[in-house]
């Protein structure tokens, strides 16, 4: 076996002498990377990224936080699935969020991200996500990286072309992939689809100080898919341009069907306009049922609501508000440039990409150069509105983000790569490869009327032969590229949770100094809360027994419980009355069939737990505190039913005394 | 008023410590250089309870602790997240040494020395004064026990120390202690 080896290196080192060091490297993952990508991509030690990347989790329904250029990852926020790690959705006061007309749903697909943004560029307070599945949009809160709203899209299915946002965060769109049968009877045949199955595009309000959403107005569609979305900017900023495929309608084998047509659409909508028309009362009422949920942040609670009406503007009753402009073949991406005059489409199937002007969009429409009109909406002329078109580019175009030089950036599914370009002149300035298969793309600030430029990162779908494997499925993969000069340089690859889509990066000086450290006990209102040891108490109320518990380095008060009995409901509300950054406690109690507990310094959170045998049952924290944590524990003992065990609390005294 | 003004020199040094620390890296290509060593002591935060040291620096009263602490190279394991007894002599209480025991032992030979005295002055644990009996033994960091004595609610640490005053601290509690505790020799 030995001389085995020897002969190997003997080969090896022959081999090395032949070939040179190319031959030495693992296959297909170094090439294209530059002497200097490791000096470009090192952050050190104790020291910070430059921008936040905010990224979808795709199907796990999570929203995740990395560093760039770095590609460490800071935190995986919960958003539309329940989260062990967060306590997301299993503790009492979270479960509201996940609610829906539906009733409570525990996982769905977010795949796009927006950052709100003021004059066109981030402000660091808020992202949006989308719900695909169960179609809502959820508002995270960057002072404290939670989802604080989740607001339902009703007459909606598949809420894809969502939540892109207006140049002053006036709204953010949900527009809904599957048309689907609207009004009072939905209970029709599928192949009634010409007839009977409608689209809409839904603006949902952002308040613009406390950020608190709102469901404005719907726009009644033809019985189309619309896939993604980008609001104008600058001179269009009261416009919105909604990329749309299936313009066969078809509601069967789509990837045959959806595919007849040269063109499909982007459709342009006058928001402004809109907006103008449903204060006037153009709309009509709606009955409807959607799920409506806030997080209380001095109760440490969230509620959820069910709304019943929304206002729904038809096209045929609000002349100059929509338009179609054709684009060729299944539009994907719709992006809008830094300056708001050139929105460019990405037909899936195309072998060009289209960009159209704003200002001949707007010439087309006051010289009514329309091509008929499809379901009633006028069709604008290719040719009127287009710039020009950028030819073969690359294969599968999908996405685009800019940079803010003149210089558009997009991602080619097909071809495995993203393509530079120039705007203006639609000239391919150059190409990477993608390893493999890219789907969205980021440039820091690249959908903002002012990028921050200096990266691309490429979140891919393939990521075979890139990483040690791990079985069946691999790591999701995203890959940093430096676009400082004039070539794209890769300069790392680094793991992503599943499934990486859209994703925003924006400088942490707009987001870091407003980061919140603590919840201050003296604005912690929630009603069962143990505001100091001394307010820490156990209550009967009938069958429900109220543990007011608290938790501080390294106890809890009470930790000694008795006189609980079978058939019991038994409450653990547990504040953590630390206030230090960083400084959680845990609770977890033996059989408890639903959760733990997480709670954050100043918090109270609950955990509901039915004991379904006598005995003693130890508790303890489950967050590693500090350097009592093993100490960190307490009992609680159930009793029979017809038990007279007194209801008795006590820690560090030991009591009771009286009923041993 | 000396001793007060190294007291806020001491604080400012902490700050500009914190000042330095994890800097943010506007250019990636030189985010190597020189990162500045710093323990727990030197976090940046406005916001949360202050920790024992934190406390102990804005005492004017101990000051000669604070030095020695320093001194002793135990403010970053102080400023971890303990949870951590205290019991911190005021100034007065170590001018009751023999003359010259203070300067004696912030020699940089006799930091093993000092660092034995500071470590019997702090437990691991939270130990509250309604919690403390009469004749309770604590074990102190250094390894040796100290004894307490409880008379009509009042604290005596070995029989030669009283607290005077407690203080909740973030990562624990400090108890203001009128004379300095010696280890038993060896």
């Amino acid at each position: 076996m030995k001389k085995f080896k020897q002969l190997a290196w003997l080969f090896a080192v022959v081999a090395f002498g032949l070939f040179g060091q190319q031959s030495c490297k693992p296959k297909g993952g170094s090439s294209g990377v530059g002497a200097d990508a490791a000096a470009k991509a090192y952050v050190a030690p104790g020291t910070y990224d430059e921008f936040y990347n905010f990224v979808s989790g795709g199907f796990s329904g999570q929203m995740s936080v990395y560093g760039l250029p770095s590609g460490r990852l800071f935190r995986v926020i919960p958003v539309f699935s329940v989260d062990a790690e967060k306590g997301w959705g299993y503790s009492e006061e979270s479960k509201p969020m996940l609610n829906t007309s539906h009733g409570f749903v525990p996982w769905d697909d977010l795949h796009h991200v927006a950052l709100s943004v003021t004059k066109g560029e981030h402000d660091g307070r808020w992202a949006f996500g989308n719900a695909n599945n169960t179609p809502r949009i959820a508002r995270v809160d960057l002072q404290t990286f939670r989802t604080a709203e989740i607001i339902e899209i009703p007459n909606s299915a598949g809420n894809h072309s969502s939540p892109f946002i207006t140049e002053n965060s006036e709204y953010v769109v949900a527009g809904t992939r599957f048309s689907v049968p609207i009004g009072d009877n939905t209970d029709v045949p599928i192949n009634t689809y010409k007839e009977n199955f409608k689209g809409t595009v839904s603006f949902i309000g952002v308040d613009p100080t406390s950020g608190e959403m709102n469901l404005s107005f719907q726009i009644l569609a033809p019985g189309i898919n619309f896939d993604l979305a980008r609001a104008g900017k600058g001179k269009s900023a009261g416009w919105f341009f909604f990329s749309c495929y299936n313009s066969e309608k078809a509601n069967t084998l789509l990837e045959v069907n959806a595919s007849q047509k040269d063109k499909d659409f982007i459709m342009a909508v006058n928001w402004k306009k809109a907006e103008e028309y449903a204060k006037a009362g153009k709309g009509m009422k709606k009955k409807v049922r959607y799920a409506h949920n806030k997080f209380n942040e001095s109760t440490h609670t969230a509620t959820s609501v069910i709304k019943e009406e929304v206002l729904v503007l038809d096209p045929k009753d609000c002349p100059d508000m929509v338009y179609f402009m054709p684009c060729p073949k299944s539009p994907h991406g719709c992006d809008t440039d830094p300056t708001g005059e050139y929105i460019v489409g990405s037909g899936k199937l195309a072998a060009v990409i289209p960009v159209f002007s704003f200002t001949k969009i707007q010439e087309a429409i006051a010289a009514k150069n329309f091509d008929g009109e499809y379901d009633g909406i006028p069709v604008l002329k290719y040719d009127a509105v287009l710039h020009g078109e950028v030819q073969k580019p690359g294969l599968g175009p999908l996405h685009t983000e800019f940079d803010g030089k003149g210089n558009a950036y997009t991602s080619f599914f097909v071809s495995s790569e993203i393509v530079k370009w120039n705007i203006q002149e639609l000239k391919v300035l150059d190409r990477v490869p993608t390893y493999y298969s890219i789907g969205h793309l980021c440039v820091p600030g690249g959908p903002t009327s002012k990028p921050h430029g200096k990266y691309v990162v490429a979140y891919n779908k393939i990521t075979k032969d890139r990483y040690l494997p791990t079985g069946p499925e691999l790591t999701q993969s995203a890959q940093i590229y430096d676009i400082s000069g004039e070539k794209m340089k890769l300069i790392l690859d680094f793991p992503t949770i599943g499934e990486p889509h859209y994703a925003e990066a924006i400088p942490a000086s707009l987001v870091m100094p407003k980061s919140k450290k603590i919840y201050k006990l003296e604005e912690n209102k929630h009603p069962y809360a143990a505001l100091g040891e001394g307010k820490a108490k156990v209550e009967r109320k009938g069958k429900e027994v109220h543990v007011y518990m608290s938790s501080i380095r390294s106890h809890f008060t009470p930790d000694n419980i008795e006189g609980v009995k079978l058939g019991d409901v038994v409450y653990f509300h547990v504040t953590n009355l630390e206030q230090d950054w960083d400084v959680p406690h845990g609770f977890a109690v033996k059989g408890a069939n639903n959760a733990e507990l997480l709670i954050l310094p100043g918090e109270t959170q609950t955990l509901v737990w039915k004991p379904e045998k006598t005995g003693v049952y130890p508790m303890y924290c489950t967050d590693f505190c500090s350097a009592l944590h093993q100490e960190m524990q307490g009992y609680i003992r159930v009793s029979p039913a017809g038990s007279n065990v007194p209801l008795t609390f006590s820690t560090g005294t030991n009591l009771p005394t009286d009923n041993k | 008023m000396k001793k007060i003004t190294f007291s806020l020199l001491f604080a400012a040094g902490i700050f500009l410590i914190s000042c330095g620390d994890a800097s943010q890296s506007s250019d990636s290509a030189g985010s190597a250089e020189q990162v500045v060593a710093g323990g727990q002591e030197a976090v940046q935060d406005d916001e949360s309870q202050k920790d024992v040291v934190k406390i102990a620096v804005g005492s004017p009263d101990h000051t000669t602790l604070v030095a020695a602490l320093k001194q002793a190279e135990l403010v970053t394991a102080l400023s971890n997240a303990g949870p951590f007894t205290v019991f911190a002599p005021v100034n007065a209480a170590f001018d009751q040494l023999p003359k010259g025991t203070v300067e004696g032992l912030m020699q940089d030979d006799k930091k093993a020395d000092l660092q034995n005295i500071l470590q019997y002055h702090v437990a691991v644990a939270v130990y509250k004064v309604e919690n403390m009996k009469d004749g309770q033994m604590i074990g102190q960091a250094n390894g040796d026990n100290i004894t307490l004595t409880v008379k009509d609610g009042k604290v005596k640490v070995n029989g030669t120390a009283n607290i005077v005053a407690s203080i909740q601290a973030s990562n624990g509690i400090i108890h203001v202690i009128d004379a300095v505790l010696l280890p038993p020799a060896k």
